[in-house]
């Protein structure tokens, strides 16, 4: 490998040998192509009338009276596929195109990596193969019908718990035997190196989109940047556009689930420790043995023991805060956002935007809030159904 | 307490192969693994390949994730695993490698777990998910702890990069006959025979093959291309799997399986 992908002490690429060489030519195709004019034109083409770029920041106004501050949502629930996810799968998408590779594998936990994934792998003609964890095959189907439909296979994962994690230890184990002719899609900012590179890369759009219709539509840059954190890709693609605007405060909210006392939620960076699962190092919800915990959370999405490495380090220097958000906020937040703005928003997204309406009447009324709609919420409406039955 | 290089060098007039069975420690229990083990000594067993469970063990196939399984709900975690190898090594004094997961070192603490394991007998730690590449990471307190060193080697290794692995090399390389994880299989890759040859051009060090290793035939076919020990788990995992509820009867498949290989290893050589 040329370079370490280490963020601080994060990241690396702690995987067995037979994935070093994949790995290896995984790492220089993407410096050959990152630049390369046609890679970056045809990408552009493609994210502009294929996945629907760029896409609007909307100001919340209800919402926005509801907490008493200014609102702006980044309304990546506008894209094909619905979630930002796309904006990775059609960079990899090509990348394995410029590679010469015929197949596509991803792990997906809500579904929407691997839709998007999917739809990629039909629009470039690649065979398309997507592990999924039991757990999360039943809780969305919805989605698991539409990759089939777009001709992917969907292999359910038993594993411990039949999540995210699960998946993504399959879908490893899969690489390790197919390396040559197979190309893992990637869904998150995690991963071995130089996935979390790679997935910021070709996400960075959102923030730098999202920066300049803030500065347009609001007149300056925001107070505070929100975005959920599962394996952290919608939020680093997001804070990206901020990093270097010291005055911008950013904040990654994750899956509190039945709350951080309980033990039962995904927050890994609120109340892990530092360990190395899928090829990196980062926080991780381990036992005192250090085996990997079970994670809980209402939203497939953020169902994940470990986080992105780069998140890892802008915790450690103080450069983002992280918090998280219980389900029942998320749910009461899914139902006021749905009754007061017309929005669905997916159950990830709502992470950010419950952690927003737990600041109501707590910032001043100039302070400009933006936060990444990363997805919609029509492949939750079963789970909210499930939770708050409409009476 | 015996080394790898007494094993090696006991087994070369006439030159045969080590058998090296592994086996999943505290699968499906503690006094059944032991006796598993103890049933794998007896009939021959050069060196025992021990791995510690688990959480997400990426490198292994069905097999050994359902023993990573079997054995953490019994309660095996990596303080049990030293008093375990502590009874192995009162039992016989046999070379032990393990073979695990990063993530379990790291939280215990990296020189005091190769202190401690060294302490209760064991000769060598292989990171499964940890390359040549970061090996500075292990190498100085594997050193200090008075541990040989055991890297991977993969069909996909580039010779280049194989140099270098034997060159921090001072067990044994552990050479991967397939792509792939571990399981067992009913034929040998085709690639294996070259390329435990084509280790030999490139260093001294003793050259162990294993993943797919699943029959008496495997075994002879690998020694005859050369390699210095022949090593097998997801064969005998299996016969654990195939038993649970009748250790006597698990014991008994894998001690006679331990004894067809190992006379096929002899009358081969």
């Amino acid at each position: 490998m040329k370079h370490k992908g280490r963020y601080g002490d994060y990241g690396g690429y702690y995987v067995p040998e037979v994935l070093i060489g994949v790995l290896e030519e995984l790492e220089e195709a993407f410096d050959r192509f990152r630049d390369d004019p046609a890679f970056v034109a045809e990408l552009a083409e493609l994210s502009t009338h294929y996945a629907g770029r760029p896409t609007p920041l909307y100001h919340a106004k209800r919402f926005s009276q509801h907490v008493g501050f200014r609102v702006y949502l980044k309304r990546e629930d506008l894209l094909h596929g619905g979630a930002h996810k796309v904006n990775n799968t059609l960079g990899q998408g090509l990348l394995a195109k410029y590679m010469g590779k015929t197949k596509l594998i991803a792990e997906t936990g809500a579904g929407q990596h691997g839709l998007a994934t999917a739809m990629i792998g039909a629009l470039l003609g690649m065979e398309t193969k997507i592990f999924m964890g039991v757990t999360d095959v039943e809780r969305q189907s919805v989605n698991v019908h539409k990759m089939k439909l777009c001709g992917a296979e969907v292999v359910p994962v038993e594993g411990a718990t039949g999540t995210l994690k699960d998946a993504i230890n399959d879908a490893l184990r899969y690489w390790t035997a197919h390396v040559t002719d197979t190309f893992y899609l990637f869904g998150t900012a995690a991963g071995p190196h130089p996935y979390p590179t790679i997935v910021r890369h070709f996400q960075t759009c959102i923030g730098i989109e999202a920066r300049r219709q803030c500065i347009e539509q609001a007149g300056r840059l925001p107070d505070l940047v929100l975005a959920c954190i599962g394996g952290g890709s919608n939020a680093i693609g997001i804070f990206a556009g901020f990093l270097d605007d010291k005055d911008v405060k950013l904040i990654g909210v994750e899956a509190g689930g039945r709350g951080l006392r309980t033990g039962q939620h995904a927050a890994s960076l609120v109340a892990g420790t530092p360990g190395i699962l899928h090829g990196a190092r980062a926080y991780l919800l381990q036992d005192e043995n250090g085996q990997v915990l079970d994670t809980e959370s209402v939203s497939a999405g953020l169902d994940y023991p470990a986080v992105g490495p780069e998140h890892c380090y802008l915790k450690d220097t103080g450069r983002a805060e992280y918090v998280a958000a219980e389900d029942e906020e998320v749910l009461e937040t899914f139902g006021l956002l749905a009754r007061i703005e017309g929005i669905l928003p997916a159950l990830e997204s709502t992470h950010a935007l419950a952690y927003v309406a737990g600041l109501k009447g707590k910032l001043d009324p100039d302070t400009v809030v933006l936060v990444n709609l990363s997805g919609r919420g029509d492949k939750d409406v079963g789970i909210v159904e499930q939770h708050r039955p409409l009476t | 307490m015996r080394s790898y290089r007494d094993v090696f060098s006991e087994l070369n007039q006439p030159k045969r192969a080590a058998l090296i069975p592994f086996f999943v420690l505290g699968d499906p229990d503690f006094d059944t693994s032991l006796s598993l083990v103890k049933a794998a000594i007896d009939p021959g067993a050069d060196i025992l390949e021990l791995g510690i469970p688990f959480s997400d063990p990426i490198a292994d196939g069905p097999t050994i994730q359902k023993a990573d399984i079997r054995a953490a709900r019994s309660g095996m975690n990596v303080h049990k695993a030293l008093d375990l190898i502590k009874a192995i090594k009162a039992y016989r004094d046999i070379p032990i490698g393990l073979l695990m997961y990063y993530n379990l070192i790291a939280h215990y603490g990296t020189q005091r777990f190769f202190r401690d394991f060294h302490a209760a007998g064991v000769n060598s730690v292989l990171v499964a998910d940890l390359s040549i590449d970061d090996a500075e990471e292990v190498e100085g307190p594997a050193k200090a702890a008075g541990l040989d060193t055991v890297f991977m080697v993969t069909p996909n290794t580039a010779p280049e990069r194989m140099k270098r692995i034997a060159a921090r090399t001072t067990g044994f390389i552990y050479t991967v006959s397939v792509l792939g994880v571990t399981g067992s299989r009913d034929s040998l890759s085709n690639s294996v025979e070259s390329l435990v040859m084509q280790l030999k051009t490139l260093t001294d060090a003793p050259i162990c093959v294993g993943f797919g290793i699943s029959k008496p035939e495997h075994a002879v076919a690998v020694a005859k291309a050369g390699a210095d020990g022949v090593i097998i788990g997801s064969r005998i995992v299996d016969m654990i799997e195939a038993n649970l509820g009748n250790p006597e009867k698990m014991a008994a498949e894998v001690s006679a399986f331990i004894g067809e290989v190992k006379a096929a290893l002899s009358t081969s050589a």
